[in-house]
């Protein structure tokens, strides 16, 4: 018997290996890390994931990550909070308001931002961005702030707030481009029937086009969180690299620590192989981190976002 | 028959971009009837209906000169708001476009909701009214919180009728409005056109002759972006008085 091979069937097969490998590849990856971080997950269990010392001195070792994961949810929280709505902005803005010539030549220029590598805003971010946060948002909002706990300490820049800033100008360009193509690709005849009925260009945005294209945006957005959250080089550059129970993201002004920062500034050095079992439960935990965001966000774009009454309040 | 004058377009002209696809249109559309525009494809039809609620110039590099009046008042005029005249002058288009993130019960609600309505009985009783003015209320009044693109293409297109029902316009344009339905539900919309000009003014576009001549009372026919013919559709399809509507309606060209 001879088996026909058709393009559907290669495609088929293809298809299914990516997919297979991918999820080897992810399986792989929690395997290597579990493994890897046995010794210290044995030695300080649950302690590891709530304590806050980061102590490799031998004889009193203890390794908590809770400082560094608190620090990459506010850090990217920042991102979130500061990025999102200059995205969306951007994003509206090209796809709804401006006139080609603008149009074209701008999304290129976003996009091509996405390629910036990032060290290179890790650079730009130490000789140019830490001075205008320091002395533009820092400084004032200490000083007449400054007893709310938040904003307390003696600001210099390199800190959590100034990560979180970088991190928002480096999700901008994806979440930007993306929600932009989410945006042209409404239908033009949903606007229509907007406009036929009264709408405001306002109101066809905010009611008709973000409504329709919410789940393609909250995808944009999960893609730009999760750059926030793994991003590693330039973070490390502005954030002070705190350790330890000092690390605890107390205040926005105060230097911290993020889970990638934390391994690369210590797992090249680390000595003993405790030491190196922690980063490697670091590097566990921010895995298990980006998989639970990325399952909340696909429930969120199953359940919450299905047709509900009311979109128009 | 009600003969006064509800909306008149004055040396109309439009374009897109360098392209003109309105050239001098001077057409007086009476109240309280349905006015159908016929003509081949590209004629300018849709484009005419869009001018008499500025629809048209939603396209980018859009443009009309000339005047539109509703009740005798330029809706082109300065001081005028795109989005007041649209309310007096509903759509209903080609192709149903009901909001598929809505309910069928916000589809129809929407407009009110954006001129300020509140949640509540009032707004559940114009609703109610305005589905069954598009006799679709028996259809639909069990699934109201389904989303508008779950009932078939004939009921969403009744849905968008409703919807254009619902802020209690004037007058309703409506552009091709069965075209992309089946023979069944084509005449229960065009049953629906004849109960509508009751109360309000139609304007339909159809490239459909029968059609024009089962819903209208009168009837435009448009060639090359001009005006050729304007009068009672009896007259006009028995009688044509231009040589190129006759050519038209015997199906000669088109
Ligand atoms: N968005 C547009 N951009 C450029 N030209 C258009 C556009 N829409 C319509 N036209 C042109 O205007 C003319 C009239 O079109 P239209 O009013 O849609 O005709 P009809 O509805 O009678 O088929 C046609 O020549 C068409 O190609
Ligand atoms: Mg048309």
């Amino acid at each position: 018997m001879k088996i026909k091979i058709t393009g559907d069937k290669i495609f088929r097969f293809s298809a299914g290996i990516i997919v297979a490998s991918a999820a080897v590849i992810l399986i792989a990856s929690v395997y290597i890390l579990t493994t890897g971080s046995t010794e210290v997950l044995q030695r300080f269990g649950l302690d590891f994931f709530m304590g806050t010392n980061w102590n490799p001195v031998e004889g009193r070792e203890s390794f908590g990550v809770l400082p560094y994961l608190l620090g990459t949810l506010v850090t990217s929280g920042i991102a979130l909070l500061i990025g999102v709505p200059l995205s969306l902005g951007i994003a509206i803005f090209l796809a709804e308001m401006a006139p080609k010539a603008i149009r074209v030549p701008v999304s290129y220029l976003i996009e091509l931002l996405a390629a910036v590598p990032s060290v290179i805003f890790g650079l730009w971010g130490l000789f140019v961005l830490r001075f205008w946060v320091l002395n533009y948002i820092e400084i004032p909002v200490n000083a007449n702030l400054g007893w709310i706990p938040i904003f307390s300490g003696t600001p210099f820049g390199l800190d959590i707030f100034t990560a979180g800033i970088i991190l928002a100008i480096m999700i901008i360009p994806t979440v930007a481009s993306v929600s932009r193509e989410v945006i042209s690709a409404v239908p033009n005849s949903i606007r229509e029937g907007a406009y036929s009925i009264g709408a405001t260009k306002w109101e066809v945005i905010r009611h008709w086009v973000l409504s329709y294209g919410r789940s393609g945006i909250l995808g944009a957005i999960i893609l730009g969180l999760g750059r926030a959250i793994g991003e590693t080089m330039a973070v490390t550059m502005v954030i002070g690299n705190a350790v330890g129970p000092n690390a605890m993201p107390t205040s926005l002004f105060q230097p911290g620590q993020t889970l990638p920062s934390l391994i690369a500034n210590g797992f090249l050095e680390a000595p003993t192989p405790l030491e190196k079992s922690a980063y490697i439960g670091a590097g566990l935990v921010l895995l298990l981190l980006s998989l639970l965001i990325n399952i909340l966000a696909h429930i969120l774009v199953t359940r919450v976002l299905k047709v509900k009454g009311g979109a128009v309040e | 028959m009600d003969t006064t004058e509800k909306m008149k377009t004055e040396n109309l002209n439009a374009w897109f971009g360098p392209k003109q696809a309105l050239k001098e249109i001077t057409l007086s559309i009476k109240a309280n009837v349905v006015t159908a525009i016929i003509g081949p494809s590209g004629c300018g039809k849709s484009t005419f209906i869009r001018t008499l609620n500025r629809m048209h110039e939603l396209v980018p590099e859009a443009r009309i000169s000339g005047q539109v009046l509703l009740d005798g008042q330029n809706i082109y005029a300065d001081e005028v708001d795109p989005v007041q005249i649209r309310r007096r002058v509903g759509m209903v288009f080609q192709k149903p476009n009901p909001f598929p993130t809505m309910s069928i019960y916000d589809n129809v609600a929407a407009g009110l909701k954006l001129a300020g309505a509140k949640k509540g009985q009032a707004l559940d009783e114009i609703v109610q009214k305005s589905l069954q003015q598009a006799t679709l209320w028996d259809e639909v009044k069990d699934d109201l919180r389904k989303p508008g693109t779950s009932i078939s293409g004939g009921q969403q297109q009744r849905l968008c009728i409703a919807r254009a029902l619902a802020v209690n316009p004037e007058v309703i344009l409506m552009d091709e409005p069965c075209s992309a339905l089946d023979p069944i539900a084509t005449a229960k919309i065009e049953t629906l056109i004849r109960q509508l000009a009751e109360n309000y003014t139609v304007v339909i576009v159809t490239h459909n002759m029968q059609q024009a001549a089962r819903v209208s009372d009168f009837t435009a026919f448009f060639y090359l972006g001009k005006l050729i013919e304007y009068g009672e559709t009896n007259a006009l399809f028995e009688n044509p008085k231009s040589e190129l509507t006759e050519k038209y309606i015997t199906g000669k060209f088109g």
